[in-house]
């Protein structure tokens, strides 16, 4: 158990230094001078010169690597090329409404979309069943930010019920926080839940077949209780699983969502950081969000090694 | 031996594909969604005849007219047809979801194959795959496009990337349970060349799930491809694409949610097709995944 614990551990390592490697080849290998790409066209030659000082692009490629990776490690992501701050600092004071905004998504989506999954695999071929498999087709398919926009076109524009766009920090009180916080997290635990209720269903449909269930109900117990207790619990690991490969899925909607709803968050701050160029901050932002996603999944896959006792390596 | 095991041992492998995907086009929602994708396209495709204006001609005297008898669906904040630039959107957004899942598949196929044949080979690239898969699609495509600038070249390379190691796990997947197959085995004591089992022997079992794999490709592409554009990092906003055509809405939305609305209508229903239509070739291809539906 110890021993697999480590190799899982060790094995998210070249994961990362894939991710590294690759964000740090995407300016090298890109055609052209990275400090004009950065710089734009109409760049003087000292504006040019002090981007390649700052980005070290006149060092030999292994030596700005090796630099390059060792600020990453000691928690150095550069600074911004725009605004001059350091990228750690900058997504720092951006971090609080896009992780409430993940939270509460991943929170609702649960909430919903597991009763929903094993509902519909309970009522195999039912009515409820098709509701929620065409849901999840729907939810695949339509844009989060079609999503967004018919949200705030029916609750916002014309009932009025709640703001069109915007934040509010916890701090400042729970309601103003809440109303505003309460059409980006639906726009996008719509294909959250798409994900998480199809995957719950075919996992508890999986289960459903297996013998221990129909011993269960020869038994007599009570049916809540062999969903329940029987096939939920058996259907966890996958449900888990996909769970910790979509906080991919997460992120990228996060961004759209955010820039649906004008949410200062660190979505927002990538898509700036974009369309300036603001190369630091990229790569600051990927690093980030790989770094969870690695993170996350290993956890997961630790957490049900602990916790599954028929899981041993 | 039965007659029927004799038949259709006489079948090839060809046939049975089609016969497969005759059994899928016989449900109602498929056939529905196949008109629905069919629709869409042919007004891509013959959207200079469709469309009753020129989707660029800019008209500042006509700025956001209500739909009438001379702007079907009304104008946009620059006096431009909406119903023309919508018809015309399809084209470019199609045409990257067609172009995505052929390169990716392409790409991804040629990996897959050498990867799940050799074991050294194989422990390499897919750490490279799992670092890839790592990064959110959306970001990676971004970063792309802001750094070698907006062309359809760079937007399809971009979208295309974070979609190769999917593919290459799925063919990987597949050959590595041929390889145990003993007409493999047969094949390489008798010394066939290489490229030969590759081909003949290990790639026909990796069409049927990429046909699959190819329509949620492009069913994803399309879907990223208007998410780059709406985000202004995608193609140049001149051109007239479903996400630009939003993008630029966004500003008029309160005004004027009609400029969303119809894009998005029909960004979703050909995504929503596509994905029908992949569904139905999957149970028709695969029997075996019918019953678990959760995985893609």
């Amino acid at each position: 158990m110890f021993g697999y614990l480590v190799r899982r551990v060790l094995a998210a390592i070249p994961v990362m230094g894939v991710v590294a490697v690759f964000v740090f080849l995407l300016l090298r290998l890109t055609p052209g001078d990275p400090a004009a790409i950065i710089a734009g066209d109409q760049a003087s030659p000292e504006q040019l010169e002090r981007i390649r000082i700052s980005l070290g692009l006149n060092e030999p490629i292994y030596t700005q690597f090796f630099t390059w990776i060792g600020k990453v490690l000691r928690g150095d992501l550069g600074v911004s090329l725009i605004s001059q701050v350091p990228v750690v600092q900058m997504i720092g004071q951006r971090i609080e409404p896009t992780v409430s905004l993940a939270l509460s998504t991943i929170i609702l989506s649960i909430v919903v979309a597991v009763p929903l999954g094993v509902i519909a695999a309970w009522k195999h071929g039912s009515l409820v069943d098709k509701g929620v498999m065409s849901l999840s087709v729907l939810g695949f398919s339509i844009p989060v930010f079609v999503i967004g926009y018919i949200l705030i076109q029916i609750f916002a524009i014309e009932l009025k019920w709640l703001p069109v766009q915007g934040f509010r920090s916890l701090s400042r009180g729970l309601w103003p926080f809440f109303e505003r916080a309460l059409l980006p997290t639906l726009t996008l635990s719509f294909i959250y839940i798409a994900l998480i209720a199809r995957m719950t269903r075919a996992a508890v449909l999986d289960v459903l077949g297996e013998d221990y269930v129909r011993t269960a109900r020869a038994k007599g117990i009570a049916e809540h209780a062999v969903l329940l207790r029987h096939a939920l619990r058996n259907a966890a690991v996958p449900v888990i699983t996909v769970i910790g490969t979509g906080f991919a899925l997460l992120i990228s909607g996060v961004v759209v969502t955010e820039s649906v709803f004008n949410l200062p968050g660190i979505g927002r701050l990538t898509v700036d950081a974009v369309l300036a160029r603001d190369y630091p901050v990229i790569q600051g932002m990927i690093l980030l969000t790989s770094g969870l996603y690695v993170l996350i999944n290993l956890l997961i896959d630790v957490a049900y090694t602990l916790l599954d006792p028929r899981i041993r390596y | 031996m039965s007659v029927e095991t004799l038949s259709e041992a006489g079948e090839g492998p060809r046939s049975r594909l089609s016969a497969s995907l005759m059994l899928a086009a016989s449900s109602p929602l498929t056939l529905i969604a196949a008109l629905c994708l069919a629709v869409v396209v042919a007004s891509a495709v013959f959207a200079p005849w469709i469309a009753p204006h020129d989707p660029l001609q800019l008209a500042p005297a006509q700025r956001l007219k209500p739909p009438g008898a001379e702007f079907p669906l009304g104008t946009d904040a620059y006096g431009r047809d909406l119903l023309s630039r919508v018809v015309y959107g399809g084209r470019v957004s199609l045409l990257v979801g067609l172009g995505a899942a052929l390169v990716s598949i392409t790409i991804g196929l040629a990996i897959g194959l050498v990867s799940g044949f050799f074991r050294p080979v194989d422990a390499v690239v897919m750490r490279i795959m799992d670092g890839l898969m790592a990064i959110p699609a959306i970001l990676l495509a971004i970063a792309v496009v802001s750094l070698s600038g907006a062309s359809l070249a760079t937007v399809l390379v971009a979208i295309t990337i974070p979609e190769i190691p999917r593919v290459v796990r799925l063919v990987r997947s597949v050959v590595l349970s041929a390889r145990e197959e003993p007409y493999v085995e047969a094949a390489i004591s008798v010394g066939t060349s290489l490229p030969r089992i590759l081909w003949r022997h290990l790639m026909p079992n990796t069409i049927a799930p990429l046909i699959v794999q190819g329509t949620y490709v492009c069913a994803s592409a399309i879907l990223t491809e208007a998410i780059l554009s709406f985000l202004g990092a995608g193609i140049s906003p001149e051109t007239p694409t479903w996400g630009n055509i939003m993008a630029e809405g966004r500003t008029y939305f309160q005004l004027k949610p009609s400029l969303i609305f119809w894009p998005g209508l029909l960004l979703s229903a050909a995504i929503l097709s596509i994905n029908l239509l992949g569904d139905a070739a999957r149970d028709a291809l695969d029997p075996r995944m019918k019953r678990r539906e959760g995985t893609r």
